[in-house]
């Protein structure tokens, strides 16, 4: 897993005026947002306020009404036509696709394959890996996540925190560009919480690229690089983590991270 | 007080016993009674047909195993395969349209389920067994257009193939919504994974939906093959000679109604005996991955949800 140095003028992903509503109401307003390559981007926001929907439009999970999203230097889901921007062929956007993991809140493991077939079931299929090479690459990055020798278990003889660092795995299998996060921790016991994140740091620390939904403020803060809040379909804060999370200058930006404050101690 | 005292002395003596020993399951005298009970008149009810002589028990060995029943009982076997193979593959193919996002897709698959679920199967059979008589020929071409080929109606279809057709079109509408049911068990999760990895939607389909579709599709899809297996006998009415048209034309023959009754009965059960077999195995290896390695025995289970 070597990475480039991060160099920061070289966006790897970019939103421009993403504009996404279902049925008449207007999930998200416009927006921007720039992550460069090697960074770790944090979304914050309160429930509902449109951060699982932004990161499903990055991968066109979730069509936009408009606006543009690009990745590494790629349009992710359009084409321009004669002054117009069209949707592109369904395997057209699912080679796009390829390039940008996802990492799920219910970890979503296919759980009538074990493991390591959870694993290599991508890179065969969709890469064309030869199977050896899939499973030694499986294995791998099964120890890179702490989970050596699990590869012929089930998901359901795991962990939730064992689960979520499998789906991890079997994202990076296909060597992404970026991956994307949808709080990746929610879903698990507190004390499960802890092995995770550090898979995500670690992963960080390596240089991936990353765009993470998160309710850990202490992690959005020692990790990321750059935060964004989002209230309301629009980004009303971004910036340096740290700058952001300590000294936010919005009223709402103030007020939903007033609830964490107790969280800033440690 | 004194209350408090004794209900101590209880507490204290259940701690000291609970250190040396386990804890006593409770006995069910009276279901087991129950059970018993029964048994002995199941027993009994055999007892007694196995010794009526109405049954005619020496007739129904006679033919049991007679080349008549079985040649009727093999086009019976035959008949069902071919019209489940038929059935499934084409509900598969209505199912998905169904689950697609084209409205005209949806609509027609739709509608398909609705008049193919309507019309009775012998209505369905009648009809396409007198199909030369409202299409004489079939024509191949373009639709309003010029015509390429064209043949007779009767030359093409025979009688088996008006039956496979009927059977088929009926079965696909039930295995369709059977097919259609499981896709929609599954949790949505797992397609979106699937669309994350970038793994083609056909694939998605059979390596990630089906199988684990397929916990809700067996139990129905056994109910369905068990069902058309004992449905084919309809067929009779266009003169295919299955199972229990051939015990009929055998009694017409020499009035031995109920033992030839009894030996396509007897089939029927033990086929399905053999299906109802092969259907918890099916499941088992289904539910690899989701459900617990050590499942209790048929019969454990049985009792315990009693
Ligand atoms: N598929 C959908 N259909 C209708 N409304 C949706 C759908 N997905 C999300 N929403 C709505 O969009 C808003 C933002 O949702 P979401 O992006 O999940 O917020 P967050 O992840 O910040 O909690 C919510 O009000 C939610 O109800
Ligand atoms: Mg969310």
């Amino acid at each position: 897993m070597m990475m480039t140095a991060m160099n920061t003028h070289d966006p790897i992903i970019r939103l421009r005026n993403i504009r996404k509503s279902f049925g008449a109401h207007r999930v998200l307003d416009g927006v921007d947002l720039d992550v460069e390559r090697g960074e770790v981007v944090c979304l914050l926001g309160a429930s509902g306020s449109g951060k699982s929907t932004l990161l499903r439009c990055i991968n066109h999970l979730e069509k936009i009404d408009r606006g543009v999203v690009e990745v590494g230097g790629r349009l992710v889901a359009h084409e321009l036509v004669d002054d117009r921007l069209r949707e592109l062929k369904a395997n057209e956007i699912r080679a796009r696709r390829a390039d940008i993991g996802m990492v799920f809140q219910a970890f979503n493991l296919f759980p009538h394959l074990t493991v390591l077939q959870n694993l290599i079931e991508a890179p065969v299929v969709v890469r064309k890996l030869p199977r050896s090479e899939a499973v030694e690459r499986a294995k791998a990055l099964l120890s890179l996540v702490g989970m050596d020798g699990r590869e012929h278990s089930y998901p359901r003889e795991l962990s939730g925190g064992q689960k979520q660092r499998v789906a991890i795995a079997r994202t990076l299998a296909m060597q992404p560009m970026v991956v994307l996060f949808d709080e990746p921790t929610s879903a698990l016991d507190p004390e499960l919480v802890g092995e995770v994140l550090k898979v995500m740091k670690d992963l960080a620390a390596a240089g991936m690229t990353m765009v993470v939904v998160t309710h850990e403020i202490t992690f959005a803060r020692e990790v990321a690089h750059r935060v964004a809040i989002l209230d309301q379909g629009k980004i009303i804060e971004f910036g340096p983590a740290k700058d952001v999370i300590d000294n936010p200058t919005h009223e709402r930006a103030r007020s939903f991270l007033s609830r964490f404050a107790w969280q800033g101690q440690h | 007080m004194q209350q408090n005292r004794h209900s101590d002395e209880r507490f204290l003596k259940a701690v000291k016993i609970s250190e040396t020993s386990d804890i006593l399951e409770r006995s069910h005298p009276v279901r087991w009674a129950a059970a018993a009970l029964i048994l002995l008149v199941v027993a009994w009810f055999f007892y007694g047909v196995a010794r009526n002589p109405a049954f005619g028990w020496p007739v129904f060995s006679h033919y049991f195993t007679s080349a008549e029943i079985l040649k009727g009982l093999w086009l019976t076997i035959w008949l069902t395969a071919v019209v489940m193979a038929l059935g499934f593959a084409f509900g598969l193919v209505i199912a998905v349209m169904r689950l697609s996002k084209n409205p005209v897709l949806q609509a027609i698959a739709w509608a398909y389920v609705w008049l193919f679920r309507s019309v009775p199967l012998l209505v369905l059979l009648l009809f396409w067994f007198n199909i030369s008589y409202l299409f004489p020929t079939i024509t191949i071409g373009i639709p309003f257009g010029p015509v390429f080929y064209e043949v007779e109606t009767q030359q093409l279809i025979s009688t088996m193939g008006a039956t496979i057709i009927a059977f088929t079109l009926h079965e696909a509408a039930y295995a369709s919504e059977i097919i259609r049911g499981g896709i929609l068990s599954v949790d949505h999760g797992q397609e979106e994974a699937a669309d994350a990895l970038a793994i083609p939607k056909r694939r998605a389909l059979f390596r990630v939906i089906l199988p684990q579709a397929m916990r809700s599709i067996i139990p129905a899809s056994a109910s369905l093959l068990i069902g058309t297996f004992k449905n084919t006998s309809i067929a009779s009415v266009v003169a295919v000679t299955d199972l229990l048209y051939s015990a009929q034309i055998i009694y017409n023959r020499n009035y031995e109604i109920v033992p030839l009754l009894m030996v396509a009965t007897v089939w029927y059960i033990s086929i399905t005996s053999i299906i109802s077999i092969v259907q918890y195995f099916v499941e088992a290896y289904f539910a690899r991955g989701l459900v617990k390695k050590s499942e209790p025995g048929l019969l454990k289970t049985y009792l315990a949800t009693r």
